[in-house]
């Protein structure tokens, strides 16, 4: 291992490392002053910001090709990194109250962003299969942590079995590209493409059972089914971790794997992915119409999500876009995870113990109650139907003018018009909460609320100065071929 | 042996696979069907691997091995905790999340 090696994964090594010692000192930490864990963990992620911040700029091709440091792979350590500090803050007063408090959970939390930090750096298939179920591993146990809760358990069962069973696909797309290509490195396909001497039917059969497999993992429709339900019975805040920075990991990866290795066959798989994108759009937020609990309401809405970024993927295909749909996408990622925490945030601040607290009739009278958590619910769905002044509507907006730009206003037209429905749903939950009486109860602490005025906060100005934003996104750009 | 013949095996390994993660209601059995997903991959990988010369598949075998044995102690871990709670670990009972 070369000091390049060594200094390209030392974020992720800090990560690991600081986890393994974290279970073990917890071992020490009584139990009624878990969140010392909580904090502790927090301060590796910290210093794992502060480390990929020092990458910023470079691009290193380590480990014999096997790893990619490029400034995209950097951009989304460091989201990663956010959000799982912001989970541990959601999570510290949660699990005390619901009774789930183990110092176990911070560290499973630490191993799955490490293994997300791996995936977005991942240029070889070996990489890439193990990244990915290292990162999911630990969250099949996260979705089970409010064990002997049965939606729990439940959850934990169906996340491990379609987890495991989209790992097959990967996995058996990945050794089909093998025999295609006789090579695992992302650049060694390309060239072996490029020059002509790989089997194009096993190639092809390969990268859609690898596209099934990414499908899952991200939740796009028609492999959805599951998302609500495994992130309506998870530790709210372990959903919240699951919506946003595994959503964010499997994208990078599709995107990277994608756009690195297949070019070609980027176009060819296009009218696919522009059918599996407007399908998704359309089936998350159609579904989301009825939902009233709100855990399962803001997993469709994930799932809607899913079907945005999916179109900076089609609008990918077009070589003259691809940098601008990578960086809208990038943008977009910002923009939804940062409002999806701060709605999750408020999901977690309202929810009583044994599920309870999560219909929309709870959130009856929050706004005339408790005035500043009510303005910061609207700001968060005000972001993710993407209305102007928030970080949401900029979002859209890049990500739909990349898409008409790259010739596909159809599918441009399709997201607008879903868009519009979902305006319907997010604005009922605003609805109910300043126009109907009723008695909440919410739950204060600190840490929980710093992340929702913090997110709310974000989401306004942001939206104010996009450039600067669009601009280190812009920066982030894959090292393409 | 010609590669097809491989090939072959895997594809119809992989199917049945398939079909007993989505017909079959009991757990372990879904379970087994899952393993078996994933040892059709890797004898692809093996196969591969000894048809072009090249090593990679049959390192990448290991590393399957593994990750799949790891898979199984958390799933197991599932299973029994589930198990616990309501005595029954059929896949068509497990009907507490609904929307």
């Amino acid at each position: 291992m070369t000091q390049a090696d060594f200094y390209s994964i030392l974020p992720i090594l800090t990560i690991l490392l600081w986890a393994l010692l974290l279970l073990l000192a917890d071992l020490w930490i009584p139990k009624e002053r878990k969140s010392m864990t909580a904090l502790l963990a927090a301060i590796g992620l910290a210093v794992g910001v502060g480390l990929s911040l020092s990458q910023i700029g470079q691009t290193a091709l380590t480990f014999k090709g096997m790893l990619m440091l490029d400034s995209f792979a950097v951009f989304l350590n460091i989201i990663y990194l956010v959000s799982g500090i912001l989970a541990i803050a959601l999570s510290y007063d949660y699990l005390k109250r619901m009774g789930i408090e183990r110092g176990e959970y911070y560290v499973l939390m630490m191993f799955s962003i490490a293994g997300m930090m791996l995936l977005s750096q991942a240029y070889n298939l070996i990489v890439v299969f193990l990244a990915i179920e290292f990162l999911s591993i630990p969250l099949y146990i996260m979705a089970g942590f409010a064990r002997p809760r049965l939606e729990s358990e439940e959850a934990a069962l169906k996340y491990f079995l379609l987890g495991t069973f989209s790992s097959g696909f990967l996995l058996y797309g990945i050794a089909l590209i093998f025999g295609a290509t006789k090579t695992i490195g992302l650049e060694g396909i390309l060239a072996s493409l490029n020059g002509g001497e790989a089997n194009l039917v096993l190639f092809i059969a390969g990268a859609a059972l690898m596209l099934v497999g990414f499908g899952f993992k991200v939740a796009v429709a028609p492999f959805h089914e599951w998302a609500p339900d495994v992130y309506q019975g998870s530790p709210t805040p372990a959903s919240a971790f699951m919506a946003v920075s595994v959503k964010a990991a499997g994208f990078a990866v599709l995107l990277r794997i994608f756009l690195t290795a297949f070019p070609s066959l980027a176009q060819q798989l296009m009218p696919v992915v522009w059918g599996v994108a407007a399908l998704t759009m359309v089936v998350g937020n159609v579904l989301a119409i009825n939902q009233t609990n709100l855990k399962r309401l803001l997993a469709y809405s994930s799932i809607a999500h899913a079907g945005y970024l999916m179109m900076a993927f089609v609008s990918a295909s077009n070589p003259n876009q691809t940098g601008q749909a990578v960086s809208s996408m990038l943008y977009y990622l910002v923009a939804y995870g940062l409002t999806t925490f701060g709605a999750w945030a408020v999901v977690v601040s309202l929810e009583q113990a044994e599920g309870k607290g999560l219909d929309l009739d709870d959130y009856a009278g929050v706004g005339q109650k408790y005035p500043w958590l009510g303005a910061a619910m609207l700001v968060f769905m005000l972001s993710l139907s993407g209305i102007p002044l928030t970080i949401g509507f900029w979002g859209k907006f890049f990500l739909f003018r990349t898409t008409v730009q790259a010739g596909f206003t159809g599918l441009a037209l399709v997201g607008l018009l879903t868009s519009l429905i979902s305006v319907y749903y997010y604005l009922r939950v605003v609805v109910y909460m300043f126009m109907r009486p009723g008695e909440p109860r919410v739950r204060r602490d600190s840490w929980l609320s710093l992340v929702v005025v913090g997110a709310a906060l974000a989401v306004v100005l942001l939206s104010v100065l996009p450039s600067r934003l669009l601009e280190m996104a812009a920066q982030a750009v894959l090292r393409l071929q | 042996m010609p590669m097809s013949y491989f090939i072959g095996l895997s594809v119809v390994m992989f199917a049945m696979g398939i079909l007993g993660v989505l017909l079959r209601r009991n757990p372990l059995v879904v379970f087994m069907s899952l393993e078996l997903m994933f040892n059709s991959a890797n004898l692809l990988f093996v196969a591969f691997s000894a048809y072009h010369q090249v090593l990679d598949g049959q390192l990448f075998v290991f590393f399957v091995m593994t990750t799949a044995a790891a898979e199984v102690a958390v799933g197991l871990a599932l299973i029994v905790a589930i198990f616990k709670a309501k005595r029954t670990i059929d896949l068509d009972q497990m009907s507490s999340l609904k929307g």
